[in-house]
């Protein structure tokens, strides 16, 4: 029996990491919110790796925080371990990456989410979406309960027809055989929403008492400290190592043996996977010639014993995955404690969605996370926040809130996934980024933080903080134009020492500083007139002089990616009725409904010569709007 | 979108002046550049509706191109409502075609078909009835041109191209891996293979811009050589598919006293039509001169145009002629059959001749031109004829399209030279990618990722 138990301005369908933000940031944006998660014991699960961070990811996790999220603090206070990767390449692609402890980062969003103002938290199973007059109006939940909303956030993982498999074994569950969610899928169908599946998988977790280390390479942390958050209170962590073994040729005989047991190979599984995350059966198959495949043992948190063997990714029968596991040094005598599985469930064919994450065809209703067919947690909870901005504006009536592709990583991932649509589990990596270079993590607070202000999701103080950084960066960089190095001995005995040629006359540090071996912190050494800055404003100055040349090419593509980004599409155009359009753009156009000129021109189908048709007819249509010739 | 653009803006052929017309935001300093004025030095300041008198010179090295007049019109009060320059050269093709590319260099783009028009429509100086024309313009050149241009020369160019953006895509899988991976045990696109693999890249890219060097693209173009006896219509015929008086055509045989050649394009092919003097024995000094280059050109030829008159039948002249060109590809035009009902028989002919295609024509009268025209595209395009091997490039946006290359592939090595860390020189190579792409019309960054995949073991 149905009974009314609530009306709420935004209801958030799903605790994971996409529902946490977009609840978080609905909330802080001033409106009524209700979570509902059907295990109130996994708010914020993490079921695959232990991990956040890594290239484009670490971006993501830096965006979130700069527009006033939460991942990067949570990370940061309940990390174990903090390595920044690719250190030895360009500053836009250095990447934190954090083991955080599952546990820990789990209750600590927990709490947070609790004791957020504006925010409820429910433990109930949603059955169904309802609409009312065409816009969402609420959802009806197992239990009878319904509750009335002015926005829905879907953010329902792979919860939706969960099919776990191991070996030839498979039954309904979420990830780490949850319940899964059977009729939420069938309501958004009924809405007219076109599914998709895909299929995932993750390792096996094995009991750190029967791992012989001794055989492994340690991984330990940076000694420096890092921290996500641009306000992280973090100032001192204690790091647990993790430790790399390889996959031997005894390993693959073993996966060549049973492969045969595979559901991969025998046809249970009918999902997508993803490349970038292959099971170890899928390796070794199309990699035949590589000796060996690395594995890192990985801890999953202080308070357990489990640990995550990354880069074993299997859905063999669990008989197979012991055999397989402990033919790896320093495995020889694992116990395994959860078994690796794939799982398929569906997912919503991105290309429905605006922009803002909402449903092109149903107000009111919008979809983040893996819903969306992405993976990895950094992005789901990217898609959150932004769909719980773009909730709390509806709601607010406010304009809504969107990243380009030259302004964040958050950008480039909502843009790839509403415009192009994905054929497999969607991973964002530096590579699918234009500017990758003003895209650095460095600045995410500089491209992001005022945005997030004016929306009223970013504290005052965060706000504060960021206007300070940047007030002495801008500071410094005027005060170096000013300075001038001696070109006495001293100076270029330090000169001699780093290999850099030595100076015959006075010259402004500037110059010095945008010689590649040359950083700021060398550059205090010859000379007096430097007061200590902090290390976030010395990095920033390097960066700005250094790469000076790279970034002005990267502005002027931006330059030109703008002015086709700012000529707008209207959403009610009748593509069919121009003329001129190749059919194909013209399906594909009419489909999409594309926000903007630039989107269309990335619509794949849709040719340079049908972008200048559609130049044309919007200048027809303007002229004939303002009475005609 | 409002980049700075340039073409010939008048019909290509000989005329006494050609001009050059540039538009967009640079035309003015694109100007600058490439125009040594005699006395108005600050004509770019100052000047407005003027001409002014000068040289078009080679920037780097101020070898003068061609005596030149030039006007400036600012926008909003010009053609396009944006700066034009305008520059008057000499007629002809060779000028014109210098004057253009030393502007392309400067950083101009060739304007697409129908892009002057457009702009000027966008920016409101073109009324509503002429957009549809306009649109006809760009599609035209999108259905057919655009693919046509990567059938050119038995698709010999897009084979070259595609092997180049797939070795770039290669090197930048690498590269990328290697940065989003990087916990991924991925062999390290080293600073030596990196600049290794850059310079063979560069190699192609120079042949193939060298094969593209004007002259010698219109010296060695697709060789089309018309032959036939005396008054049979050649110079009719060339001068109708050039739709210009070129060649004198009189009724006496043998005016034709040299050989002509002319460029023609036929939806994108770029053919070289040789018209040759009347192929016969003679005892005239001048026009045995003539009759000698003839055959030596024959020997060179890549389509043999043969043209027979439909009024005479087969003569033994025409015996004679086909008995020359046997071994060549060949297409047979009889000609007038406006006057005349067409006697030949096909079938002998066919037995004459070892390829051949006969079509009946009137020179005069325009009968059968867009069939003979569609000929020789098919014959192009199902690789029966190709042209000298080292002639790829013949089109201006191409050429354009490998020196912007070229110059991302040296901006690149020289960042790699400095050191400069492998995601940035990835900046400059995945231009040089994406511009490659502009010629074989496919540049999508899902190919990037698709390759990182398909060449490296990746998942963590």
């Amino acid at each position: 029996m149905r009974y009314h138990a609530g009306d709420y301005d935004v209801i958030v369908v799903g605790a994971g990491h996409a529902g946490c933000e977009a609840a978080l940031a609905s909330a802080r944006m001033g409106c009524k919110t209700l979570v509902l998660t059907l295990n109130l014991d996994n708010v914020a699960l993490m079921p695959c790796n232990p991990a956040v961070g890594g290239p484009a990811k670490s971006h993501l996790v830096k965006e979130i925080d700069a527009l006033g999220g939460q991942m990067g603090l949570n990370t940061d206070l309940t990390a174990i371990q903090m390595r920044m990767l690719n250190t030895g390449k360009g500053p836009a692609v250095h990447a934190l990456r954090a083991q955080a402890d599952k546990v820990r980062y789990q209750q600590l969003m927990k709490k947070t989410l609790e004791s957020q103002e504006n925010l409820d938290i429910k433990q109930l199973l949603v059955e169904e979406i309802l609409v009312k007059n065409g816009r969402v109006a609420g959802v009806t939940t197992h239990i009878g309960a319904a509750f009335s909303a002015r926005a829905v956030v879907v953010t329902t993982g792979t919860y939706l027809k969960g099919r776990i498999i191991i070996g030839n074994v498979h039954f309904p569950g979420g990830p780490n055989s949850q319940f899964p969610s059977m009729n939420l899928s069938d309501s958004l169908r009924n809405l007219g929403l076109e599914l998709g599946r895909f299929k995932t998988g993750t390792p096996a977790r094995v009991d750190r008492r029967t791992v012989d280390f001794s055989k492994m390479t340690i991984q330990p942390g940076d000694e420096q400290l890092h921290n996500f958050s641009f306000i992280s209170p973090v100032t001192h962590r204690e790091q647990v190592p993790c430790w790399l073994t390889y996959t031997s040729e005894k390993t693959h005989q073993i996966i060549r043996d049973n492969l045969h047991r595979s559901p991969l190979y025998s046809g249970i599984i009918e999902g997508v996977g993803p490349r970038y995350c292959p099971s170890i059966e899928d390796k070794v198959v199309r990699f035949v010639d590589k000796p060996q495949h690395q594995i890192f043992v990985e801890p999953e948190g202080l308070s357990t014993y489990e640990m995550y063997v990354q880069g074993m990714s299997t859905s063999l029968p669990p008989d197979v995955q012991m055999e397989m596991l402990r033919s790896v040094p320093g495995l020889e005598q694992v116990e395994i404690m959860r078994p690796g599985y794939a799982i398929e469930y569906d997912y919503v064919v991105p290309t429905q969605l605006k922009a803002t994450l909402e449903t092109k065809t149903i107000p009111g209703l919008y979809t983040a996370g893996q819903i969306n067919g992405t993976s990895g947690y950094e992005e789901a909870a990217a898609q959150g926040i932004m769909a719980g901005i773009n909730a709390a504006l509806q709601v607010k009536e406010q304009e809504p809130f969107t990243l380009s592709r030259a302004e964040a990583y958050i950008g480039v991932l909502i843009d790839d996934l509403v415009t192009k649509g994905t054929n497999e589990p969607y991973r964002l990596m530096t590579a699918r980024a234009e500017y990758r270079l003003l895209l650095r993590q460095d600045n995410a607070d500089h491209r992001l933080t005022q945005k997030g202000y004016e929306i009223g999701l970013v504290s005052e103080a965060r706000y504060e903080h960021y206007m300070k950084k940047w007030q002495a960066i801008s500071d410094e960089m005027d005060r170096l134009k000013t300075v001038v190095i001696p070109a006495d001995e001293e100076t270029n005995a330090l000169l001699r020492e780093l290999n850099s040629s030595e100076i015959s006359q006075p010259t402004p540090a500037l110059n010095l500083l945008r010689r590649p071996e040359i950083n700021y912190k060398f550059l205090m050494k010859l000379a007096d007139e430097f007061t200590p800055l902090p290390d976030e404003v010395i990095e920033e100055v390097d960066i700005k002089i250094k790469y000076e040349g790279y970034i002005k090419k990267q502005l002027a593509q931006v330059e030109r990616f703008e002015k086709l980004e700012g000529r707008k599409l209207r959403e009610d155009i009748d593509y069919k009725s121009i003329k001129g359009l190749s059919v194909e753009a013209r399906q594909k156009l009419d489909k999409f409904k594309p926000s903007s000129i630039g989107q269309a021109s990335r619509i794949s189908g849709v040719s340079p010569a049908d972008i200048s048709v559609l130049l044309i007819w919007l200048e027809q249509e303007r002229r004939q709007a303002a009475g005609g010739e | 979108m409002e980049d700075t653009i340039v073409a010939i803006a008048t019909p290509l052929g000989e005329g006494s002046i050609g001009v050059v017309r540039i538009s967009g935001p640079e035309a003015i300093a694109v100007g600058r550049r490439v125009f040594q004025p005699k006395v108005n030095q600050d004509w770019y300041i100052k000047e407005n509706y003027k001409l002014v008198y000068g040289h078009v010179v080679e920037p780097d090295s101020r070898e003068i191109i061609d005596e030149v007049l030039l006007s400036v019109m600012r926008g909003p009060r010009s053609f396009t409502a944006e700066d034009v320059v305008e520059i008057s050269c000499h007629g002809g093709i060779v000028p014109l075609r210098r004057v253009l590319e030393v502007v392309l260099r400067q950083g101009a783009r060739l304007a697409e078909p129908g892009e002057f028009s457009k702009r000027a429509f966008v920016n409101g100086r073109l009324d509503l009835a002429q957009a549809e024309s306009i649109i006809d313009i760009i599609r035209a050149k999108t259905d057919a041109g655009a693919k046509i241009a990567m059938s050119q020369l038995g698709g010999k160019l897009s084979e070259k191209v595609h092997g180049l953006q797939n070795e770039l895509l290669g090197l930048l899988a690498k590269i990328e891996a290697f940065i989003d991976f990087p916990e991924d045990d991925i062999p390290e696109a080293t600073l030596e293979e990196m600049a290794h693999r850059c310079n063979g890249l560069l190699i192609v890219i120079e042949q193939l811009l060298e094969s593209a060097d004007t002259g010698k693209v219109y010296r060695e173009g697709l060789r089309t050589v018309i032959v036939g006896k005396p008054n049979v219509g050649k110079s009719s015929l060339l001068n109708a598919l050039l739709r210009e008086q070129r060649a004198i055509v009189t009724d006496i045989p043998g005016t034709t006293r040299d050989v002509i050649e002319e460029v023609l394009n036929i939806k994108g092919v770029p053919l070289k039509i040789i018209d040759t003097a009347g192929l016969r024995e003679t005892q005239d000094l001048v026009e045995k001169l003539g009759v000698e280059r003839s055959r030596q050109l024959l020997n060179q030829a890549d389509l043999v145009l043969l043209v027979l008159d439909a009024s005479t039948g087969l003569s033994e002249d025409d015996l004679n002629v086909i008995n020359l060109i046997k071994d060549k590809k060949v297409l047979v035009l009889i000609n007038k059959v406006d006057i005349a009902d067409n006697t030949i028989e096909t079938d002998q002919l066919k037995q004459l001749i070892g390829y051949s295609d006969v079509l009946e024509i009137s020179a005069q009268k325009d009968i059968g031109l867009d069939r003979l025209e569609q000929s020789i595209l098919d014959l192009v395009f199902q690789g029966k004829i190709t042209a000298a091997d080292n002639v790829l490039v013949s089109n201006s946006r191409h050429k354009h399209a490998l020196e912007r290359a070229k110059q991302h592939l040296l901006e690149a090595g020289r960042g790699m030279q400095q050191s400069v860390p492998p995601d940035l020189v990835s900046i400059d190579l995945k231009s040089a990618w994406e511009i490659l792409g502009e010629i074989t019309g496919n540049t999508v960054t899902e190919d990037l990722i698709d390759r990182i995949f398909a060449d490296f073991c990746i998942g963590k």
